[in-house]
C-alpha cells in the first residue's frame, strides 16, 4: 500500500476541503439559522408550516441538515479516496 | 390487566431479552471485552451507537426542558445532534484508522508520554463518572414512578442489572443488547407521540401536527400560535421566544457539541466496525437513528406542555385526574394553594409582583411533611414558600415525558411501553458509559501505567472489579445527584469533555507539531478552569451574577476548551517539537486503508 508523498498530500487537502465545506454548511444550519440570526430570520423569512422559521430551524431544520451532512461526508469521501487509487495507478 | 401488570409484563420482557443477548454474545477475550472483536455491521453499531448515546437524559428529561423552555431547550437538540457531525468528521475516522481500543491509548501514543496517559485516563474517568449518575438516577426516577418504592431502591437496582450484563457480556454483549434497547425506546418515543398528535392535531405525523394546525378547539388555530397564546395569558414568555442569552445560547450549545466529539464512550463503539468506510457509513446510521428520536422530542414536549395546562391549570385538587395525585406521591410534582382557593393556578414570571420569579418555593425541590394533608387532600411541603409569586404548581422536567401518555389518555401498554423505554434509555447509556469506566482502569491504568506484564485474563478480571467499584460510586451519586435535573449533571460531562479530549485529540489529529508538553498543559488548565468555575457555582453558592460574560456554568467548557487550544499552543511553541515516529503515526492516522482489524495488539 505504498502511496506517493504527493499523492497523500493531494489526498489530505481534498479531504480538507470536504470538511471545512461541510463544517461551514453544519455552522450556518445550526449557529447561524438557530441562534445568531434567529431572530432576524424568524420576521423576514417565510415560516415553515405555523413555526417562524428561526425556531423551526433550531428545533428541526438543523437536526435534518445534520443528517445530510453526514450522508454527504460518506459520498464525498468515497470518491476521494477512489481518485487517490487513480492517482496511484498514474503514478506507476 | 391492570397497568402494574401491563408494566411488569413489558419490562420483564425486555429484561429477559436483554439478559438473554448479554448471556449469548459473553464476551471472551480482551479483543471481543473492548471492541467487540471489530466485526459490528455497520447498521448495527448504528443502532447500538444511537442508543448508548441516547441517555435517560434525553429521553426523560429533555422533552420536559422544551416544555419548560420552549426555544432555550433547542440548546440541547442542536447540541447533542450537531455535536455529532463534529465526532464524525474530526475525530472517528482517524482514531479508528489509529486501531487501539481505548481514548487514553490514543493520547498516549500521539504525545508519547504516560503523563498524558495519564491525565487522559483521570479526564476519562471524570467524564464517565458524572455522567453516569445522570443514568443511574434516571434509572432510579423511573422505578420509583413504577413500583412505588423510593428513588434509593430503584437506583439499587438498576444498577445491579447494567452491572449483570455490561460486566459479564463487554462490548460484544452490550452491542447487541443495544441494538434491541434502541428498538424499544424508539417505539416508545414515537407511540405517544402519534397518539396526541392526532388528539390534538388530527395528524398522524407528530412533526406536521407541530408546524400544523391545534383542531382540538372550537375553530382550528395554527398550534404554536396556540401555545404562545396560552403561555402569554398565563405569564410565561412565548414558547418560541427564549429567555437565554444569546451568548449563554451560544456556549451551551457549543460545549454541548465539542463535548459529545469528546465523549470517550461514543468514539469507542466506532471501533466495533471493520474500517473507516464503515465508520463513516456507520455514522450516518447512528444519526439518522438519533434523529428519529430528537425531531419528536420537540413535539412532545409541546404537546404536553398543552395538555398538561389544560388538564391541571384553573382545576380544583379534587377533580384532578388520579395521575397527578401519583406523581405527588413520589415527590415529581407538588402544589400549595397560595390563595387558598382550592385550585390550581399554574402561572409564569409575569403574574408575580416583581415580575422576576414564577417559583413556587425558594428550594429547588419539594419537602414533604410525612403523611400531613392540606384543605383539599394535597401533600404538605415545607418549602419556604416563594409569596412574590402567585404560581402554586411545581414539576420536575422528568414528568413531562412520564405523564404525557397519562395526560393524552393512552392506552395501558403504551404507558407500560414508554417505562420500558426509559429503562433501556438510561441502561444502554449506563451499560456503554461503565465499559469505557472499567476499560480505563484496567487497560490504561493497571496494564499501561502500573502493571504491563498482566495476562488477557488478569486484565478482563481487573475490568470487571473496576466496573463493579464504578458503579458503587455511580450509585452513591445517582441517589444524591449534585443537581436537580438529571439533564444538568449530564451537561457538566459534556462541559469536561469539551474542555479536555476534543481539543487535545483534535490538536492530535490536524496539528503535526503539537507536542507531550502543550497537550498536557492544555488539558489539564482546561479541565481545570472549567471544573472549578462549575463546582463554584454548584456547591460553595456562587450567583448568577458572579457568571463570566453571563455563561452559565452548562456553557462554560467551550471557554475552558478555548483555553484548553491556547494554553497548549503556547506551550507547544515553546517546546521542542515530537519525534519522528509522531509525525510518521500522524501521518498514518490521516490516511486511510491499510489493516482492517481492530485492537489488533493488547
Amino acid at each position: 500500500m505504498a502511496k506517493t508523498t504527493a499523492a497523500k498530500g493531494r489526498y489530505w487537502k481534498a479531504h480538507l476541503k470536504c470538511v471545512g465545506v461541510l463544517l461551514s454548511i453544519w455552522f450556518v444550519t445550526s449557529f447561524g439559522c438557530g441562534i445568531l440570526l434567529r431572530d432576524w430570520l424568524d420576521q423576514s423569512f417565510p415560516s415553515v408550516g405555523s413555526a417562524p422559521f428561526g425556531f423551526w430551524m433550531a428545533q428541526q431544520g438543523s437536526i435534518i441538515s445534520f443528517v445530510l451532512i453526514l450522508i454527504g461526508y460518506a459520498f464525498w469521501m468515497a470518491r476521494i479516496e477512489d481518485n487517490l487509487e487513480h492517482d496511484e495507478e498514474d503514478s506507476k | 390487566m391492570s397497568q402494574d401488570h401491563w408494566n411488569f409484563l413489558f419490562i420483564g420482557l425486555s429484561f429477559a431479552l436483554y439478559i438473554g443477548i448479554a448471556v449469548k454474545q459473553r464476551a471472551g477475550s480482551t479483543s471481543e471485552y473492548y471492541t467487540a472483536g471489530g466485526g459490528v455491521s455497520p447498521f448495527a453499531n448504528g443502532m447500538a451507537t444511537a442508543a448508548d448515546w441516547m441517555s435517560a437524559a434525553t429521553f426523560i428529561s429533555m422533552a420536559g426542558s422544551l416544555a419548560i423552555g420552549g426555544y432555550d431547550g433547542s440548546r440541547f437538540l442542536m447540541g447533542w445532534t450537531g455535536g455529532f457531525v463534529l465526532l464524525t468528521v474530526l475525530m472517528v475516522p482517524f482514531l479508528r484508522k489509529f486501531g487501539k481500543a481505548t481514548v487514553p491509548d490514543f493520547v498516549g501514543d500521539r504525545y508519547y508520554s504516560k503523563a498524558a496517559r495519564f491525565v487522559a485516563v483521570i479526564c476519562a474517568i471524570f467524564i464517565c463518572l458524572t455522567y453516569i449518575m445522570g443514568q443511574m438516577n434516571g434509572v432510579g426516577i423511573v422505578f420509583s414512578q413504577l413500583f412505588g418504592v423510593t428513588t434509593t431502591t430503584g437506583v439499587i437496582v438498576g444498577a445491579t442489572i447494567v452491572f449483570f450484563y455490561a460486566g459479564l457480556g463487554g462490548m460484544k454483549g452490550i452491542t447487541y443488547t443495544q441494538v434491541a434497547q434502541y428498538c424499544v425506546m424508539a417505539f416508545a418515543y414515537t407511540i405517544p407521540a402519534i397518539f396526541i398528535a392526532i388528539a390534538l392535531t388530527n395528524n398522524f405525523i407528530p412533526q406536521l401536527g407541530f408546524i400544523g394546525e391545534f383542531t382540538d378547539g372550537e375553530k382550528a388555530v395554527p398550534f404554536l400560535e396556540k401555545l404562545n397564546t396560552i403561555n402569554t395569558d398565563l405569564g410565561f414568555a412565548k414558547y418560541t421566544d427564549g429567555s437565554l442569552s444569546k451568548i449563554d445560547m451560544f456556549c451551551i450549545t457549543a460545549a454541548l457539541m465539542c463535548g459529545t466529539a469528546g465523549l470517550p464512550h461514543v468514539i469507542v463503539r466506532f471501533f466495533t466496525v471493520k474500517n473507516v468506510k464503515a465508520v463513516r457509513k456507520s455514522a450516518c446510521w447512528t444519526l439518522t437513528f438519533i434523529a428519529v428520536i430528537y425531531l419528536t422530542a420537540p413535539t412532545i414536549g409541546a404537546f404536553s406542555r398543552v395538555n398538561l395546562i389544560t388538564n391541571l391549570n384553573d382545576q380544583t385538587y379534587k377533580e384532578t385526574p388520579q395521575w397527578f395525585k401519583d406523581f405527588e406521591n413520589t415527590g415529581q410534582m407538588a402544589w400549595v394553594d397560595k390563595n387558598e382557593d382550592g385550585k390550581i393556578q399554574y402561572w409564569g414570571k409575569g403574574k408575580s409582583k416583581s415580575g422576576k420569579s414564577g417559583n413556587v418555593f425558594e428550594e429547588k425541590k419539594p419537602t414533604f411533611k410525612d403523611d400531613a394533608k392540606g384543605a383539599s387532600g394535597e401533600r404538605v411541603l415545607t418549602n419556604v414558600i416563594d409569596s412574590d409569586s402567585p404560581n402554586e404548581l411545581w414539576f420536575g422536567n422528568d414528568v413531562m415525558v412520564m405523564a404525557n401518555p397519562h395526560m393524552g389518555g393512552l392506552p395501558k401498554w403504551a404507558i407500560a411501553l414508554l417505562m420500558a423505554g426509559c429503562i433501556a434509555a438510561a441502561l444502554s447509556t449506563a451499560a456503554g458509559l461503565l465499559l469505557v469506566l472499567s476499560t480505563s482502569i484496567s487497560h490504561d491504568l493497571m496494564k499501561k501505567i502500573i502493571n504491563p506484564d498482566l495476562t488477557d485474563k488478569q486484565e478482563v478480571k481487573y475490568a470487571r472489579f473496576a466496573a463493579l467499584g464504578a458503579l458503587l460510586v455511580a450509585v452513591y451519586f445517582g441517589i444524591n445527584p449534585p443537581s436537580s435535573f438529571v439533564a444538568k449533571t449530564v451537561a457538566f460531562a459534556f462541559g469536561l469533555a469539551a474542555s479536555s479530549f476534543f481539543p487535545t485529540l483534535l490538536m492530535g489529529i490536524f496539528s503535526r507539531r503539537m507536542n507531550k508538553e502543550g497537550a498536557i498543559a492544555g488539558m489539564v488548565a482546561g479541565i481545570g478552569f472549567t471544573m472549578s468555575y462549575i463546582i463554584y457555582f454548584q456547591f460553595l453558592g456562587g450567583t448568577k451574577e458572579q457568571h463570566f460574560f453571563g455563561i452559565s456554568p452548562e456553557g462554560i467548557g467551550f471557554l475552558g476548551m478555548l483555553i484548553n487550544f491556547t494554553v497548549a499552543a503556547l506551550v507547544a511553541a515553546f517546546t521542542p517539537p515530537p519525534p519522528k515516529e509522531v509525525t510518521d503515526l500522524i501521518d498514518n492516522v490521516r490516511f486511510p486503508g491499510g489493516d482492517d482489524t481492530a485492537a489488533s495488539d493488547h
